[in-house]
């Protein structure tokens, strides 16, 4: 493995500025990477070898013109749900299997006009529905510290490809936990801003009221210069919050002092076994260690989250999703009508997990069903922000587990429901639109390959330097992150 | 005289007149290349989200202001889900139950002057599809079609949906309805309101019940009407349709039924029974608007002139017929120019006959609009001063009228100028028929044995002789006096 | 009550097998099952929550920008005829 692979963002994109490092030797060498072990990991589904080089080029270009860029040079993972011109776009389903946007994200422009460098689109659950990367019609993730696991999902091959080193920063997408979750299996930063914080426009929907774009780094230091990169009013996303974004880079801290962190009484560790148990138990201490005050709070309504989630994610996918119906672009399954055409087209487009949302949303929606299901999990939903707008007035952030389970086997899970139970402790933050993280906490054994553990923090909305100050100092103090690399490429 | 009564509602769709489409920066306009004027937004491509063009709320809250709605200070946008090709997202956004606008009402006038007024239900702001062209059926008709062609230029252009209440009862009431709502909203310059480029549409939902019943009975909702005058005939056909199946014992079905200009008849599209199950929600993408009192009552206060009030100050005031109000109502640039003519002149009756008499007349003739020609408000109301100073007669001021709209100058610098001005020094005029009858010695003997009618003749042949500046009352006077 | 899975396949514009009106069925039935527990919930004052951050009023001025070439547009679509995009025929409902 090239040591240039290993180097931070930050890292990276000082030396690049400071004309010590050429972005183009940096984008060379993570190229040369991927051609060794994405066979394996299987991150991208579309490398972007030409478009890397030529814009390592210009980057190298516009620091030479006395540009200074905040990620110049960084090699960025671009989940493939999210448009860049030019490129195929897939949401990893049929559907849209040889669609090329014509037009780019604002994140993902963001972070190009910030210096960072497209390596390639990444995998992730058909759609971003799924909490495995197991869902992509397009090819299969594997977990970097254990091949033979998932990466976690929906954004398991940015979280793939950072973890193994295919990138420096990922992007990602999370509407119940699709970047806390990837980031906790894959040992990453994950990290989903406020709603509202980063740009919609480009990702291409599951749930408009959830989907929120963020970083996947192996540094929190490095999440936050990626933050600062994509985040901030779009006039193009009328859900785009127009407020001021402080940088949260200069806000990291080294210690806790002064804050208080709410445990919440509701998420009982007894439930994950003793073995995880221990870990969160530790990370408890080791957060009061750092000079936190750690208060009981309660969340009474976050067991409804997943009921709550899984009939409002799938009312607005199944009117988010309508438009891929064969006519104007997208693969098109032809029929003696255009009703058989529809039909058709979406029986052959979509996979099963895609079909499951669809069907559920347009039932929670029907006639006779909308007030018993979409209008009560919406004021379900108010509670839920009630709980931890309540919470929050007696502590400054939230710890909790980031997952159930460490990263399990591909295909041990393959019922829905239980797959759903993987986003358990991540829906409520995203019911409530408020930012959270999950930063590695731990190791766990099975089978004798240590297996990552990621605690999640929480902070109220807009707290985001908060959340990530105290996320740092916490992975500056326990190092966890650096205790076992990943095996895929790993130096022999 | 029929023991049925009609009762009509009117569904409006109306194109607002913004520069941009409602939720994207593409243009709105009529016409162009085929899918030139579409971006992600609008073609519904992956990922692209609406944002909301703040003239096209405005416009819609203009209107509910003009129609006395109540405008609620919350609103929203929800999906209306239903699968079509020519709508991108496969849902539109609409407004459920939260609309811009409720209540309200359309006051309109009958031919005869007669003023009433039609409740509405609520006005809410959409978006409009893209357009179908039905191919391989021959006449253009989906029935029959073997495919479609799809234009999304149209896609995404702000729709006004007006719903009345029943309350029309027949065709005029409801044409005159549409009528007063097409001049209003033209008047508040938010839509071109033009039916044959499809920026009005409307459909009737029609039904007919015995004089006197409380319950309305099973109506119709009546389609593809293209024209103001085909929304009469379709109405009435209607109307005689269910009127004869009432009559005849039969049921009336609740469904959906299009009108066939060439025949003259509304048919069956489609029945009711299969509801549409639209899964209306909030749309997640669009937060929602807040309008505060004072931007309303700011609004209100904000208003022109209304059509209907127009037409009041018109017939009760300055006491114009029906007609002549209704013709200037309908050249709203004429109208304008009439109101300064009135203004400067004090004299309506006369304004009326100037605005729709000799210059309509001469707008016809040179091709150019009264408010756009040289002649100016204060022309004619000087004109209108010279006329009833006596200075010119009104054969001459329409003379006059003439050469100033040639550019020649103002009426009075004309009168000066040419000499127009009527002759009333007796002495003069005296001479003036001193001569004629010296001149037609024989006309006057024929006078004298009896024949009283040729002092026409005599008056004309002074009236020529003053080349038309004498005053024709003083001339006849004198005239008869000489000849006594 | 059973969810009658083909009507809500026809809504949502989707062919399914019987094996899949059969396995969805099941699928939709637990999950619905599961999702009760929002029952116990007392949401009769409370409010719904479309949008979790409480923007309002987002517009944009009436100022257009530029569309799409219409090659862009036209050449991802399935089938197009012209400047127009095809589709089969259309049934009126
Ligand atoms: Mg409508
Ligand atoms: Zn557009």
């Amino acid at each position: 493995m090239s040591v240039l692979t290993e180097r931070s963002a930050a890292e990276i994109a000082r030396d690049v500025n400071a004309r010590k490092l050429s972005a183009r030797e940096v984008v060379d060498a993570t190229l040369a990477h991927v051609d060794a072990i994405d066979a394996e990991v299987g991150a991208y589904l579309t490398p972007l070898h030409d478009l890397a080089r030529a814009t390592a080029s210009r980057v190298d270009e516009r620091v030479a013109h006395g540009e200074r860029l905040p990620l110049a040079g960084v090699p960025l993972a671009v989940k493939d749900n999210m448009c860049l011109v030019g490129t195929r776009t897939t949401c990893a389903s049929k559907i849209l299997e040889r669609w090329s946007a014509p037009y780019t994200a604002t994140a993902v422009q963001r972070m190009l006009d910030a210096g960072c460098v497209p390596i390639g689109k990444t995998n992730l659950d058909e759609f971003a529905m799924g909490s495995s990367c197991e869902n992509s019609a397009l090819g299969v993730t594997r977990n970097p510290f254990d091949l033979t696991r998932v990466p976690g999902g929906s954004s398991g091959g940015s979280a793939a490809a950072v973890a193994a080193r295919e990138a420096t920063i990922g992007l990602g997408s999370d509407t119940g936990g699709s970047i806390r979750e990837p980031g906790a299996f894959c040992n990453l930063i994950g990290f989903k801003p406020t709603y509202g914080r980063v740009s919609r426009y480009g990702l291409i929907a599951f749930a408009s009221s959830l989907d929120q774009i963020g970083p996947l780094t192996r540094s929190v230091e490095d999440a936050a210069l990626a933050f600062d990169a994509m985040g901030g009013h779009d006039p193009m996303d009328g859900t785009s919050i127009d407020r001021a974004l402080e940088p949260t880079a200069t806000a990291l801290r080294e210690d806790l002092r002064g804050l208080r962190v709410g445990i919440v009484r509701e998420f009982a560790l007894d439930a994950l076994g003793p073995e995880m148990a221990a870990v969160y138990e530790r990370a408890y201490a080791d957060l009061k260690a750092l000079g936190a005050t750690l208060v009981d709070v309660s969340l009474p309504t976050a067991e409804h989250g997943l009921a709550t989630y899984y009939l409002i994610a799938p009312a607005e996918c199944s009117s988010n999703l309508a438009r891929f119906d064969g006519v104007r672009y997208g693969l098109r399954v032809d029929g003696p009508d255009v009703n058989a055409m529809y039909e058709r087209t979406r029986a052959a487009g979509f996979g099963a997990e895609v079909k499951r949302r669809i069907l559920i949303g347009t039932y929670a929606l029907s006639s006779g069903y909308y007030d018993a299901y979409y209008v009560r999990a919406q004021k379900a939903r108010t509670l839920i922000a009630r709980d931890f707008a309540d919470a929050f007035a007696g502590c400054d952030l939230i710890a909790c587990p980031a997952t159930s389970c460490p990263p399990f086997a591909i295909g041990a899970v393959s019922d829905p429901y239980s797959m759903y139970l993987m986003d358990y402790y991540t829906i409520p933050m995203s019911l409530a639109g408020i930012p959270a993280l999950s930063v590695p906490c731990g190791w766990v054994s099975e089978g004798g390959t240590p297996l990552p553990i990621g605690l999640q923090l929480a902070a109220p909305h807009f707290a985001e330097g908060l959340l990530l100050g105290a996320a740092h100092a916490y992975e500056r103090a326990t190092e966890h992150a650096s205790k076992h690399t990943p095996r895929a490429g790993a130096p022999a | 005289m029929s023991a049925y009564e009609a009762v009509i509602g009117i569904e409006c769709h109306v194109e607002l007149k913004t520069e941009t489409k409602m939720f994207c920066g593409c243009r709105n306009e009529f016409g162009g290349e085929p899918n030139t004027k579409v971006c992600p937004v609008c073609m519904a491509l992956p990922g692209s989200l609406p944002v909301p063009n703040r003239k096209a709320i405005e416009y819609m809250l203009r209107a509910g202001a003009a129609f006395d709605a109540e405008i609620p200070e919350f609103s929203k946008f929800d999906r209306k889900n239903y699968f079509y090709p020519d709508m991108p997202k496969n849902y539109q956004i609409s407004q459920y139950d939260m609309p811009l606008t409720q209540g309200g009402v359309v006051r309109y006038w009958l031919e005869d002057g007669t003023m009433k007024t039609c409740r509405l239900t609520r006005i809410h702001l959409e978006e409009d599809t893209g357009k179908s062209t039905h191919a391989g059926s021959g006449d253009g008709r989906i029935a029959g079609s073997s495919y479609s062609l799809v234009d999304y230029n149209r896609a995404g252009v702000p729709l006004m949906e007006c719903v009345s209440e029943p309350e029309l009862h027949g065709a005029d009431e409801a044409v005159a309805y549409l009528e007063s709502l097409r001049r209003t909203l033209l008047e508040l310059g938010v839509s071109d309101v033009k039916m044959e480029e499809g920026s009005l549409r409307c459909d009737a939902n029609v039904s007919v019940r015995l004089v006197g019943a409380a319950e309305l009975g099973t109506k119709t909702e009546i389609k593809n009407m293209n024209s103001f005058r085909s929304v009469h005939r379709a109405i009435e056909s209607e109307i005689e349709r269910q009127t004869t199946a009432l009559e005849s014992g039969a049921r009336i079905v609740q469904e959906t039924r299009g009108w066939d200009e060439i025949h003259g008849v509304t048919h069956p599209m489609r029945s009711k029974e299969e509801a549409h199950d639209y899964r209306y929600f909030p749309d997640p993408d669009l937060v929602p608007l807040e309008i505060a009192a004072a931007h309303v009552e700011h609004l209100r206060g904000a208003l022109p002139e209304l059509p209907w009030r127009r037409f009041e100050r018109y017939t009760v005031q300055y006491e114009l017929g029906a007609k002549q109000a209704t013709q200037l109502i309908d050249n709203p640039a004429l109208a304008r120019y009439f109101d300064r003519v009135v203004e400067a002149s004090g004299n309506p009756q006369q304004s009326t006959n100037f605005v729709l008499g000799e210059l309509s007349r001469l707008a016809n003739e040179r091709g150019v609009s009264v408010a756009e020609s040289a002649v100016t408000p204060e022309h004619v109301a000087e004109l209108i001063g010279m006329v009833e100073a006596k200075t010119i007669n009104s054969k001459i001021a329409k003379e006059v009228l003439t050469r100033t709209w040639d550019g020649a100058g103002s009426p009075r610098s004309v009168v000066e100028k040419e000499g127009l001005a009527q002759t009333s020094d007796p002495a003069a005029i005296e001479k003036l028929v001193e001569e004629v009858l010296g001149a037609n010695p024989g006309v006057v003997a024929e006078y004298r044995s009896g024949k009283v009618a040729v002092a026409g003749f005599l008056v004309g042949q002074a009236m020529k002789a003053s080349r038309g500046k004498a005053d024709p009352q003083l001339v006849a006077e004198l005239v008869k006096k000489r000849l006594g | 009550m059973p969810i009658d899975v083909r009507y809500v396949a026809k809504l949502a514009r989707i062919e399914l097998t019987d094996e899949e009106v059969e396995r969805f069925g099941a699928q939709l039935a637990e999950l619905l099952e599961h999702v009760k527990t929002l029952n116990s919930l007392d949401v009769a004052a409370v409010a719904a929550t479309a949008q979790v951050v409480e923007s309002r009023n987002v517009m944009r001025d009436d100022a257009p920008r530029a569309s799409l070439d219409r090659e862009t547009v036209l050449e991802q679509a399935p089938q197009r005829q012209g400047a127009f995009v095809r589709v089969p025929r259309i049934i009126a409902e």
